[in-house]
C-alpha cells in the first residue's frame, strides 16, 4: 500500500490538469494517476515528411486502431459514430483541434427555454469567471466583439483567417449569415514560455511547436512546480469504499502491471465521458451493486457525442491548403432554437482549411473525384490545395438509451473490462444534420466551390464524450451535485465531460475546464464542510 | 476489433501479395511524362510502401486476395487491359478494401521527394520551419458587427 494522499485525481487530461492546478494552492498532498505517458513532441508526426502516414498509425485518433499500451479498447460496434481519444498526459487536448468556443447562455437553460432535456444547475454567469481564467491559463486567441456571445476578452490576437477565411467569410456576408474568427487554444504570440503557432497544420496529431494549448504544456508544468505529482503509466481499475460509503482510495496497475492500492481522502475523477463511467461501473461492490455513485441508475447513460456533418468543396484558386491550423472561422447562425425549423436546438459550423496530399488523394479516390490510371495526376491537381469547407457540430440531446456499459468479454491489457458503446442518432439529430448539410452546400456554392461532397454523420468523429455522470440538484436525476460531488459518495468528485447535462452545439473543452475550475473553487471554499 | 494483446508486428508480404500490390499500385498511380512523376510502382516508392503497411497488414492481405480472386486467381497473368477491367470491378464491388490499398499506396507516394516537388511542396517536414498563412482581412466582419447581437437571453 502506498502512503495516503489528500487528493487523488484520476486522469491527466483537460479537466484533470485544471482541477490539479487550481487545488495546488491548498498545499494538500495531491497525486494524479494517468494511464498513459508524457507525450514526446520530438516524435510528433509534423517532425517528418511521413506525417500523414503516422497520423494513421501511432498517432491515429481511434484507440482501437492505435492499440498502444496506454490505450484501452472501446467496443463501438453498436454506434454509427466511433470513439476518438488520446490516453496520456494532456488527454484529448494532445490531439484536439483547439477550437475553443464556450457554451452560450441559453445552453444552460434548455428545459426552461425550449422544453427539452434538463436545465443545468449552473448558468453562464456563474461559469464566466472560470471561462476567463481558463482562457488565460490555456492561452486563447480570438477577436473580441463576437455578436454571438456576451462580451469576452481576447487573450491573444486571432489565428490567421487566411484566404480560406476570406473566401468563406465573403460567402457568409453574401448570405447575410453570422461568422467570426474562431476562438482557438493556440498561442499566436509568445505566451508564458510557449512559442507562437507557425502554421504546421497538424494540430490533430500533436503540436511539435508547443503553440497549441494541450494541458501537458499549460496547466501541468505549473501544477508540477507547485509540487503536484503526476504518476504516469498507472491505470486505475476500481475505487474502494468503506462502511460509511466514503471512498478510501483506488486500486491501480502500475507500469510493471503490479496492482497497487493508493489511499486518499478525496478522489476526483477526470477520465472523460467514457473512462469515468467505465471505472464507476467497474467499482461495483456489495455496498454499490450497480456501480459506484449510481443510485440514480444514470452512470453511463445519456452519452452525447455531438454528431458531425462534413461539407467540403473545391475552388479554382489556391487556398491555404495544408498550412495553418485546420480550424479557421466559425458560424453561430443556426445555433439557437428557431420554431420555424423541424428540429429543436441547433448547431455551430467550424470552417476548415485544406488537407495534405495523401489525404487529398485518399478522399478523392473515395469520393470518386480522383480516378485510378491516366487521369489521376490531373484530377489530383484540380483538388490539391484548393479545398475548404466546414463541419457542423450538432447538439446531441441526452437519451438514456445512448450509453456506456461494461463489455462482458473485451478487456484492456490489465484485464479491466472495456467500455461498450450503444448509441443511436435521434430524429431530431438527423433533421439537424440534414439542415446543416443543406445550408453548408449553400455556403460553398455562394463561395464559388465546385465538386462539393457531404458526409453525415461523420463516422470517425466521436471525440466529444459527454453526459454519462451528469450534474444536478436531484439525486434521482443526476450523479453529482451542482458542484461536482457525488450524491452517494461524499468524498468523490467528477470534473470531466461526464458531468454535462446537455451538450450544446459547440466543442466542449473550454466548458469542461471551466467546470473543473469551478468545482475546484467549490472544494476550496467548502473545505471545512466538504463532506456534510 | 483489435485489442492490445492481439497486436503483433505485421507479417511481411508474401511473394504473391508483393507482386499483386505492385501491379495494383502501377494501375492506381501510373508514371507520367507530362507531370514528370514516377508511378507508385517506382522501386523506391514501392519499397517505402511495403515497409509502411503497419496496421493495415491484415486488411491489405484480404484486399489483395480479393483482387486475385476477381482475376481468375492471379492478376499478373492477365493482359494490362484486362487487369484494368478487373480492378475497376474490384473498386466498384469492394470499395472498402480498395480504400485500404489506396491509403497504403497514397500515403507513401505523396511523400516522395520527386512527387512533392511536382505538386509544389518543399521536400521537408513541416516542423521546425513551419509555413506562412496570411492573416486575412478583418474588415470583412463589418456586416456581421453591423447586424448586432444574435444570442438569446437565458433569463
Ligand atoms: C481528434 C480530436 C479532436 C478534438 N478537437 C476538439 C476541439 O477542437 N475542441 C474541443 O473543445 N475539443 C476537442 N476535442 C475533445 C477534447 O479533447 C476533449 O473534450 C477533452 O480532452 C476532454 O477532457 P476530459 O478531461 O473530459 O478528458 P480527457 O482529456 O480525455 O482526459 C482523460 C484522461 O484520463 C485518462 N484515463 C482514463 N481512464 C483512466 C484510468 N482508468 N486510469 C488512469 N487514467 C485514465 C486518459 O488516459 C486521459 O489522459 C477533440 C478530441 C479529439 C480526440
Ligand atoms: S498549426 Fe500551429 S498550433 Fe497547429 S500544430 Fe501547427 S504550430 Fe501547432
Amino acid at each position: 500500500m502506498n502512503e495516503p494522499v489528500d487528493v487523488l485525481i484520476i486522469g491527466a487530461g483537460a479537466s484533470g490538469a485544471a482541477v490539479a492546478w487550481s487545488l495546488a494552492e491548498t498545499r494538500m498532498r495531491i497525486v494524479c494517476l494517468e494511464q498513459g505517458d508524457w507525450p514526446k513532441s520530438n516524435d510528433f508526426p509534423s517532425t517528418g515528411t511521413d506525417w500523414e502516414a503516422r497520423a494513421l498509425e501511432d498517432y491515429a485518433i481511434s484507440p482501437n486502431r492505435r492499440a498502444l499500451e496506454a490505450d484501452y479498447p472501446v467496443n463501438d460496434d453498436d454506434s454509427p459514430i466511433k470513439i476518438a481519444n488520446y490516453n496520456g498526459v494532456g488527454g484529448g487536448t494532445v490531439f484536439y483541434a483547439a477550437h475553443f468556443p464556450r457554451l452560450h447562455p441559453s445552453d444552460f437553460r434548455v428545459k426552461s427555454l425550449d422544453g427539452v432535456a434538463e436545465d443545468w444547475p449552473l448558468d453562464y454567469g456563474t461559469l464566466e469567471p472560470f471561462y476567463a481564467l481558463n482562457d488565460r491559463m490555456m492561452g486563447v486567441s480570438g477577436l473580441a466583439g463576437d455578436p454571438a456571445y456576451p462580451q469576452k476578452e481576447a487573450v491573444m490576437p486571432p489565428i490567421a483567417m487566411g484566404r480560406t477565411g476570406e473566401v468563406l467569410g465573403t460567402a457568409m456576408n453574401r448570405l447575410g449569415w453570422h461568422w467570426w474568427p474562431s476562438d482557438a487554444a493556440i498561442a499566436t504570440e509568445e505566451y508564458e514560455g510557449r512559442a507562437p503557432c507557425i502554421n504546421l497544420g497538424q494540430c490533430g496529431s500533436g503540436c511539435a511547436q508547443g503553440a497549441k494549448a494541450s494541458t501537458d504544456v499549460t496547466y501541468w508544468p505549473e501544477a508540477i512546480r507547485s509540487r503536484i505529482e503526476v504518476r504516469t503509466k498507472c491505470r486505475v481499475s476500481r475505487i474502494e469504499t468503506n462502511d460509511a460509503d466514503m471512498a478510501t482510495g483506488v486500486h491501480y496497475f502500475d507500469a510493471d502491471g503490479k496492482e497497487v492500492f493508493q489511499p486518499a481522502e478525496i478522489v476526483i475523477m477526470a477520465c472523460n465521458g467514457i473512462g469515468t463511467p467505465r471505472i464507476l461501473l467497474n467499482s461495483a461492490s456489495s455496498r454499490f451493486p450497480d456501480g459506484l455513485a449510481n443510485s440514480s441508475g444514470l452512470v453511463g447513460k445519456n452519452l452525447m457525442l455531438h454528431p458531425y456533418a462534413q461539407i467540403r468543396g473545391h475552388f479554382d484558386e489556391r487556398l491555404d491548403g495544408y498550412r495553418g491550423p485546420p480550424i479557421c472561422v466559425w458560424s453561430m447562425e443556426f445555433y439557437e432554437t428557431d420554431p420555424a425549423r423541424d428540429f429543436l436546438r441547433g448547431y455551430s459550423y467550424q470552417f476548415s482549411r485544406g488537407i495534405g496530399p495523401a489525404r487529398t488523394a485518399i478522399n478523392g479516390f473515395a469520393d470518386g473525384m480522383v480516378p485510378w490510371g491516366e487521369g489521376h495526376h490531373a484530377a489530383f491537381r484540380r483538388l490539391f490545395e484548393r479545398s475548404a469547407g466546414m463541419v457542423s457540430v450538432c447538439e446531441d440531446l441526452p437519451e438514456e438509451t445512448n450509453r456506456v456499459t461494461l463489455d462482458p468479454d473485451l478487456k484492456d491489457g490489465n484485464g479491466i473490462p472495456a467500455p461498450r458503446i450503444t448509441y443511436r442518432l435521434s430524429d431530431n439529430t438527423r433533421k439537424m444534420l440534414e439542415h446543416s448539410v443543406a445550408r453548408g452546400v449553400e455556403i460553398l456554392q455562394a463561395a464559388g466551390a465546385h465538386d462539393i461532397t457531404t458526409k453525415a454523420p461523420v463516422p470517425y468523429a466521436g471525440w466529444h464524450l459527454l453526459g454519462t455522470a451528469r450534474m444536478g440538484r436531484d439525486p434521482e436525476r443526476s450523479v453529482v451535485n451542482e458542484w461536482g460531488r457525488s450524491h452517494d459518495v461524499k468524498n468523490l468528485f467528477i470534473v470531466d465531460g461526464s458531468v454535462f447535462v446537455t451538450s450544446g452545439g459547440v466543442n466542449p473543452t473550454s466548458t469542461i475546464q471551466a467546470v473543473a475550475l469551478y468545482v475546484a473553487d467549490q472544494i476550496k471554499s467548502r473545505i471545512y464542510e466538504l463532506f456534510d | 476489433m483489435t485489442t492490445m494483446s492481439d497486436k503483433q508486428p505485421p507479417a511481411p508480404l508474401t511473394d504473391i501479395e508483393r507482386v499483386t500490390l505492385l501491379c495494383v499500385a502501377g494501375h492506381m498511380i501510373p508514371a507520367s511524362v507530362e507531370y514528370g512523376v514516377p508511378g507508385a510502382d517506382d522501386l523506391r516508392i514501392f519499397a517505402d510502401i511495403t515497409r509502411s503497411i503497419d496496421r493495415d497488414r491484415e486488411a491489405l492481405g484480404k484486399a489483395l486476395q480479393v483482387v486475385n480472386d476477381l482475376s481468375d486467381g492471379m492478376i499478373l497473368a492477365l493482359s494490362r487491359a484486362e487487369q484494368a477491367k478487373r480492378l475497376a470491378e474490384f473498386r466498384t464491388r469492394h470499395a472498402d478494401l480498395a480504400g485500404v490499398i489506396e491509403s497504403v499506396v497514397a500515403r507513401c507516394y505523396y511523400r516522395d521527394d520527386r512527387v512533392m516537388a511536382s505538386i509544389g511542396m518543399e521536400a521537408r517536414p513541416a516542423f521546425p520551419k513551419g509555413y506562412k498563412v496570411e492573416q486575412g482581412d478583418l474588415s470583412l466582419l463589418d456586416p456581421v458587427r453591423a447586424r448586432g447581437r444574435i444570442y438569446r437571453d437565458a433569463g
